[in-house]
């Protein structure tokens, strides 16, 4: 029978939830890294007992830290602290050193501002090879290490696409999505708060931004701006890689040509304030997003929690409750805390701020917490194991 | 030999005790400790101070015999009574946070 493990980073420490197919009955495995906010943890696609997680602290900075027996054990990617001092490698696995000059953006206060390196806020592994994995990092940067994480390399031509004008949102300025198009593995989407979308189509060399349609007349008054929009989230199905989903600071919109333009997809939703979007695993018109209230009250509107999924790629939203509380909730969901299974029926996951993880076995109709009371959640991503 | 005590989550991270000693060939000072705590235990680079810019983290501290050295220049020379291993150099953990 197939198994879901579901690798959940909070603000402090990783836990490991694992079920049969089934999905009713849980471990709860952790915490892990304990006390360190844990950003983000993902597992390889090509090889699932390569997980590779992002462990941060205000005090001590970034590390890395790999398993490879899906989960049991890890290290510092760069090397464990076990070796003889003589075989020690260069601890390296945390470096993340902007290439060439290293620039400035625009500060809170619209001041240049050099880039300084914060953390790592997502890690992509990629579709092809589960020694290669992509960083994205504050401040709004994309590295990539080929050696399984042991060093990074920044792909520096993102920053150079008006970089100078990328300003942090209330988060930080955090590149904190990257979509691999398994069907053209030179093209790579990513998004950053508050700069946009960009999309390479050669790997990284070059970039461009990917956000005409896109409308932010609250942060944004000039109307044909580029970069600057506060994308908080961008979604794709496998199947079809040129439909794209977003949640921005305000707003659900959709993109059918690859990023090239944007349309609305907000419809009936009571708030298009959000920060999770997620796609279906066999429906890839299938979409589900968590409306907050506002940009200035981050918790659900009317104090009930609610999922909303549109069957139809947008505009037609019908709110899923069961099991989900209806009265005085307010936490919050944020953007790397939601995550799909592969099983049929398709799993839905996601935790909030208050420390629970929900599921639903059944795209979304009912939802049972498999844990109520770990810290904020910060992350959560789904492997479905044989 | 160099007495040097770690905060928490840094002896987590490199499985160590609270203290741990290293040798230091010349000059005994922020510096030079920091770098033999670095290449004796590389899983700690970067976490002490940045990987860069090689300043120290900012919520971080350094002590020794009652003196903080947390902002004296990395140059500075540390007391005897750490040169002679008979007080430790303190890395610590700024009180922050909730």
């Amino acid at each position: 029978m197939s198994k879901v493990q579901v690798l959940v980073g909070t603000k402090k420490g990783a836990f490991v939830l694992t079920s049969d197919g089934t999905r009713r009955k849980w471990d709860v495995n952790g915490p892990l890294f304990a006390g360190w906010e844990v950003y983000h943890l993902k597992g390889s696609s090509v090889d699932p007992n390569r997980i590779y997680a992002s462990q941060t602290s205000g005090w001590f900075g970034q590390i890395i830290q790999r398993s490879d027996d899906g989960g049991k054990s890890w290290e510092p990617a760069g090397g464990g602290p076990t070796t003889t001092p003589d075989g020690m490698p260069k601890g390296e696995s945390n470096k993340f050193a902007y290439e060439g000059e290293i620039g400035k953006h625009l500060w809170y206060d619209g001041t240049p501002h050099p880039w300084e390196f914060k953390r790592v806020w997502h890690l992509e592994p990629s579709l092809t090879d589960p020694d290669t994995v992509y960083a994205g990092v504050e401040d709004a940067a994309l590295f990539r290490s080929t050696n399984a994480g042991k060093t990074w390399q920044e792909l520096p031509a993102l920053r150079s696409v008006k970089g100078h004008l990328w300003q942090p949102g209330a988060g930080g300025m955090c590149l904190h999505t990257i979509l691999l198009d398994k069907t053209n593995p030179n093209r790579i989407y990513v998004a950053i708060s508050a700069a946009g979308v960009f999309r390479t189509d050669d790997a990284g060399k070059t970039w461009r931004p990917a956000t005409q349609g896109l409308k932010s007349a609250y942060e944004l008054p000039d109307k044909k701006s580029e970069v600057g929009h506060c994308v908080h989230r961008i979604a794709m199905h496998p199947s079809r890689p040129n439909v794209l989903f977003m949640q921005k600071h305000w707003d659900v919109n959709r993109s059918d040509d690859a990023g090239e333009s944007w349309d609305e997809v907000s419809g009936n939703l009571p708030s298009d304030f959000g920060f999770p979007i997620d796609v279906h695993a066999h429906e890839p018109n299938t979409v589900y997003v968590v409306p907050i209230k506002s940009d200035s009250e981050h918790y659900p509107p009317e104090g009930k929690l609610r999922v909303y999924r549109s069957r139809t790629g947008g505009n037609e939203w019908e709110p899923l409750t069961n099991g989900l509380p209806q009265s005085d909730c307010y936490v919050n969901v944020l953007r790397d805390a939601m995550a799909v299974d592969s099983l049929d029926k398709c799993g839905v996951y996601f935790g909030t701020t208050g420390g629970q993880v929900y599921a639903s076995a059944d795209a979304g109709d009912n939802w049972t917490p498999i844990v109520r009371d770990l810290p904020g959640v910060l992350s959560v991503e789904v492997q479905t194991l044989p | 030999m160099i007495r040097v005590e770690l905060p928490f989550h840094l002896r987590t991270l490199a499985r160590v005790e609270r203290e741990v000693t290293v040798d230091v060939i010349g000059p005994v000072t922020v510096r030079t400790v920091l770098d033999a705590i670095e290449t004796r235990y590389p899983v700690l680079c970067g976490t002490i101070r940045d990987h860069v810019t090689q300043q120290r983290r900012p919520f971080l501290r350094f002590y020794a015999c009652e003196e903080d050295f947390s902002n004296a220049p990395m140059d500075t020379p540390l007391p005897e009574a750490v040169t002679s291993g008979k007080e430790p150099f303190s890395i610590i953990g700024a009180i922050a946070g909730g």
